[in-house]
This record gives structure tokens, sequence and C-alpha cells, in this order.
């Protein structure tokens, strides 16, 4: 009897999907598009290479101009310097110089390429948690609440956690949303053009390395090129020296001017670590006594050489955004107003808006976000499949970002908080639902689960409503559910 | 373990441990309809040891009904535990640090650090505490690294069957409200 009613019901499923599509003979299989992965709908100003694996920031051509100086520069060394050097003085000098520029290579492409600690946006459930508990701790008057924040006692010190916006979340300590690459990272530093990236808790180590070994490096090109000149000029003169490499003379200038930045900068970044301060929160002056006679650092460990050691020698935190995973097909989240509390501010009427306006978003207003086996719910599910199935949304331009730094100077650019982040706030809200209700992070419900043919074996009663839904799913995609679902359900039958 | 296979372990979990004490001779159709996600409790971080992955133990109302305080909060504890030895600054860190800068981060291609080898552990402690605590509560503990390391998320999932018309109600009015 249910058999007969789930077939039905299969039945009528598919063949909604299919005048949607409007390709009547074609099966849902054939018709879904190829699993996105968790990059391609990133809501950040990111770029991604290599499917994923690289991450770097929307603009970076300053980035490619570091490389190519780096690269000319050396190679103008190693090709006109260093063969009269290796006579005249020893071989070492290209090795060390070889060493030297693999090294500073290594660690810049490491730098760029890496996630600086992006911290993931707040899935909708979240941001409407979040957004009850701060309506709640207002008195729910109903008038717009003052910008948010929380003040959380870190070893004796008051500090005040910020709420993002954009990325709905109250920022971690030592936090900071970079508006270039419109993302929150964590223990923000700087945004860095010429590396092409920010710099955060997870590549400030290969940053500092990068810089220090640059110094070493542009120090070692600049002592021996003027040493290929003076005792050049010894055997042939001055201007004959000049003359039979010019390339030398390029070399010097270029690492005349770069000494004076690198190596300051490399002094800079020191202090900053011995002391166990970021960039940011050095430019604001968060820690500084100026600010009050018991303001301190509540991060440094009190002694150099143990901030030094945390800073580049502590674990390495893996990456929280999953950039080559793959997209999770429907996962239904809750019903908001379950609890009686319908006002969320601004995010729920500007869900519904959008919702209106976006015919992709109207399957979701239209039906009640607790999902069930209910056969009414079949097309509900299909809009959702629908949603699941849309191409990566653009980042749509958020506030007004600051304008890279001109390449005339050598400082790297501070993306500090200086922009009044609440002032955004209609502009975000704006947007944000948007791309935050198709980059969802959901649960399938129990029914929902596809299962293999081999389930129904186990007596599982709800293998009807699971091919009821599992027709939307593609199957080879689902293997690795299949097993995983499998394997917990033997688990369990063994207990 | 994928939150699919956690959302399968917990149903059938359900009606083992959940649904058949209560009612043995359920009908097809009454299973079927059994549990839907009624809830959702984030337990957010605790900041005040600085930046190092703590989560508030704190236990939430929501759960009064559903869980032993102890057990929760023996939960949370060992989690942060496990987070704490993650992140801690120590000689074999130091070690691992320095082999990784000498080896210019190439290890790192055979290797695993040690925070991967701890998530590693959490993974398997957390669907060991689904398996054994949350899922016959009928409650699901998410991973927070799926999370951002920003919330331990806890599913509450409702028994429709023996609530049947108070849950059927509530998502109506909910769909009416929007």
């Amino acid at each position: 009897m249910h058999l007969g009613v789930s077939e039905s019901m299969r039945e009528c499923e598919y063949s909604q999907i299919s005048t949607r599509s409007s390709t009547p003979m074609e099966t849902p299989y054939k018709k879904r598009t190829p699993k996105k992965r968790k990059w391609e709908i990133f809501p950040g100003r990111n770029k991604f290479y290599c499917d994923g694996r690289i991450m770097m920031a929307k603009q970076t051509g300053v980035f490619y101009l570091t490389l190519i100086l780096i690269l000319v520069t050396c190679g103008l060394f190693f090709t006109f310097d260093c063969p009269f050097l290796a006579q005249q003085l020893t071989p070492v000098i290209p090795v060390i110089g070889g060493v030297l520029f693999l090294f500073v290579l290594g660690t810049l492409l490491r730098t760029s390429f890496s996630d600086p600690g992006v911290l993931p946006r707040a899935t909708q459930d979240e941001a409407a948690d979040l957004e009850r508990q701060i309506d709640v701790a207002n008195g729910g008057t109903g008038y717009r609440p003052p910008p948010r924040t929380k003040e959380v006692v870190i070893n004796g010190q008051t500090v005040k956690l910020k709420y993002c916006f954009t990325c709905k979340i109250f920022r971690p300590p030592r936090a900071s949303h970079c508006s270039l690459c419109d993302n929150c990272v964590e223990r923000f530093d700087h945004h860095c053009p010429w590396v092409g990236n920010c710099v955060g808790r997870r590549n400030y180590r290969f940053f500092y390395m990068f810089i220090l070994s640059l110094s070493f490096l542009t120090i070692f090109i600049f002592a021996f090129v003027i040493t290929h000149i003076i005792l050049s000029s010894h055997q042939n003169g001055f201007l004959s020296a000049l003359k039979d490499s010019p390339a030398s003379v390029l070399e010097v200038v270029v690492c005349f001017f770069s000494v004076w930045s690198i190596v300051g900068l490399s002094g800079f970044h020191t202090y900053l670590i011995s002391s166990n301060q970021t960039t940011n929160e050095d430019i604001k002056g968060s820690w500084s006594s100026k600010r009050g006679k018991d303001n301190y650092n509540p991060y440094s460990y009190g002694n150099i050489f143990t901030n030094c050691c945390a800073a580049l020698c502590g674990p390495l935190p893996p990456s929280l955004i999953d950039r080559r995973g793959f997209v999770e097909a429907d996962v239904p989240q809750l019903a908001p107003p379950t609890n009686g509390i319908t006002m969320y501010g601004s995010t729920q009427s500007q869900q519904s808006h959008m919702a209106a306006a976006t015919p992709l978003l109207q399957h979701q207003s239209s039906e009640p976000v607790i999902l069930t086996t209910s056969p009414e719910n079949g097309g509900t599910l299909t809009g959702r499949a629908s949603l699941a199935l849309t191409g990566p949304c653009t980042s749509l331009p958020l506030g007004q970002p600051t304008p890279p730094n001109s390449t005339s100077s050598l400082s790297c650019h501070e993306a500090t908080d200086k922009l009044p982040v609440h002032g955004h706030t209609l502009t975000h809200n704006h947007s944000n639902p948007l791309q935050e209700s198709v980059f969802q992070h959901h649960f399938l419900t129990p029914e929902e689960v596809p299962s293999p043919p081999g389930m129904l074996h186990c007596g599982s009663p709800m293998g009807h409503s699971h091919t009821a839904q599992a027709g939307f799913y593609d199957p080879a995609s689902q293997d690795s559910l299949h097993e995983d679902s499998v394997r917990g359900l033997v688990k369990l039958s063994s207990v | 373990m994928h939150i699919e296979g956690y959302i399968a372990l917990f149903w059938d979990s359900l009606k083992r441990y959940y649904i058949n004490p209560y009612c043995i001779t359920l009908s097809l159709s009454e299973l079927r309809h059994s549990a839907s996600l009624a809830n959702k409790v984030f337990i957010q971080r605790d900041y005040s040891e600085g930046t190092t992955c703590k989560f508030q133990t704190k236990f939430p109302s929501e759960l009064e009904s559903r869980i032993e305080r102890t057990l929760f909060e023996d939960t949370v504890k060992t989690l942060n535990n496990y987070y704490a030895e993650a992140e801690k600054i120590g000689g074999q860190s130091y070690l691992e640090g320095c082999l990784a800068c000498a080896t210019a981060y190439l290890i790192f291609l055979c290797m695993e650090t040690r925070y991967e080898k701890v998530l590693k552990k959490i993974a398997k402690y957390i669907q060991e505490q689904n398996e054994k605590i949350y899922a016959p509560r009928g409650l699901l503990i998410t991973d927070p690294i799926e999370r951002g390391m920003r919330v331990i998320e806890i599913s509450i999932y409702e028994d429709r069957g023996s609530s049947g018309s108070s849950s059927g109600s509530s998502s109506v009015s909910g769909s009416t409200a929007r």
C-alpha cells in the first residue's frame, strides 16, 4: 500500500522537476549540474586558483610586481655578478645566494597563497540566534539597536568584542574585518598589497620569514654587487667596470631603495612579535600606556623569547573555510519564529524582501521551513534542489572599500577598522541575505538522507520515504554519503 | 563522518531507543513522521582566557528537559581540553615548528600537523558522544570545525509522533508568519 503511494509520489515529483527544467525527457540525474566546491560560492572578495588550493586577494597587480622585482634582481645577480665573485672570491657566495633566494620565494608564495585565517560567515540559524539574543538584551524595544559590542575580560584587561554586520558574528578578540577582502580574519595584522593577501593568524609567520629573509637577501646582493664593482674597478678602472656589467648598477639601485624599507619593516615586525601585538593594535594604540595607567597587553606572555616562539613556532591552526569541500545539497533550517519571537530586526524583513524579489527564493518563502516527510513537501524540496544548483553568487560590493595604496610607497597598507562599520548596516543587510540564503550550511533531516538500495534490507521502514526524496540526488556523488550512512547503521546494529 | 551519516545514525538510534520503548507497535506512517528538527542551540566561545579555543560550559535552558547537566558539561569540558591540547605551546610544538621551518614547510606534505591530529580525535569523540549519549535523547552535536570554530551547534529533534499536533501547528504558524 505504502509502496504504491510513494511510487506515485515519486512519479509526481519527477514530472514536477522536468516541467520546470523544460526538458521533459531528461531524468533529474542528467539535469543536475556537477557538484560545486565551496570556494566557488565563497562570499568574500577573494580569488581562487588551482581548484581552491590557492587563495589570494582580489587585487594582485602589486604582488606580480614584487615577484618580478625579486626574480629580475636575483636573475641579474646570478648571471652577471656571481661568475666573477665565484672566481675571485669563493663559490660559496652563489650557493648562499641561491639558498636565500629559494627561501624568499618559498615564503612569499606561502604567504600569498595561503588562507590568512578567514572566519567563515555565520549560518542563518546562528545569525538568527544571535539576533534574538541581542534583541532580548536590548529589551526588545524595536528601535534600531546601537552598535553591538560585547565586553569580555581577558587576563584582567577588558576587551570589547565588536559585532560584524557583514559576517554576522561577534568577532573574536584580535580579529578584524578586512574591507579589501571583505572577510573577518583572525589575529588580523594588515592587508599587504605586496603579498597580495591579508596577513593574519595562519600566515603571519610566513610573512615575517619572508621580510626577514628578503632583507638578508637584499643586503647580501647589495654588498656583493658593490664588492664586484670595487674589485672590478681595481683591475680595469671604475667606469669600465660599470660598463662591463650595467646590470650591477640596476641591482644596486633596486637594493638600495629596498634595503631601507624592507629592513625597517623587519625591524618593526620584530618589535611587534616580541611584544605580541598586531600591526592593527599598534596603530590604534590599543595597549599603549598612553591610553591609561592600567592598560597592558593581555596576550603577551611576559618575556620576549616566549612571545617570539609563540608567534613563529606555535601550532599552525587549520583553515576554517573548507575551500575544496563540496557544497552540501539541500539541508533544511529552522522555522525562525517557533518560539513566538517573530521580530529579528532587519534580518527577517530583508530576507522576505529578497525572497519576493528573486524567483529562485520564492519556493523558500512559501514553504514551512521545518521539513517533514509529508508528501506535500515534495514540491518544496524541489525548490531547495534548484536553490542548491544556482551559480556562484557574485559577491556584491559592500560598503566603501579603501582604495589600494599607491605603489610608490613601500609600506604595506594597513586596512584598519577606521571605516564606520556600523554606518554600513543598512547596505550590508540589504545585500547579504541573498548571499547567505544561497551559501548555507544546513542539515539534512532524517527524511532527506538518501538511502542506497542495500539499506532497504536493514528493515528500515524509512526506506520508502528515503527513496521518494532520494530521486533528487545524483547517485554518483552520494556514494560517500551512502557509505557513511551504511557504516553508521551497521555500527548501531552491532551494538 | 559527515553530518548526513550522523543523521542516519541518529535516526536509527532514535527508533531503537527513543520511540520503541514508548510505542512498540507503531505503524509505518507514524514512524515516518516521527522526527523533525525543532530547534538549534548554539554554545558560544568563551574568550576569558584569550584567543585560545574554549567553549562556554553554561548549560543552555533549552536542553534542560533533554539531557542531564553533568553529561553536557562533561562533553564541553572534554572538548575544551582537546582544543587546549591542540593549541598548547610547548616542547613538541616548538620542535614541529622548527622542523617545518627548516624544511621550508614541505614536511607538511607528508606529515599532518599536531592540530590536525587532535581535530581527528575530536571528530571521533563527537561521533562517539552522539552515538552513545545525544542521539538517544533526540539531540545531535555538530563538530565546531564545521561552523568555523565559532559555536558548538546542538540540534534538538522533536518526536513528532508523540507531540504531533503541537509541532504540526507550529510549522503551519511558521509559514503564515512569513
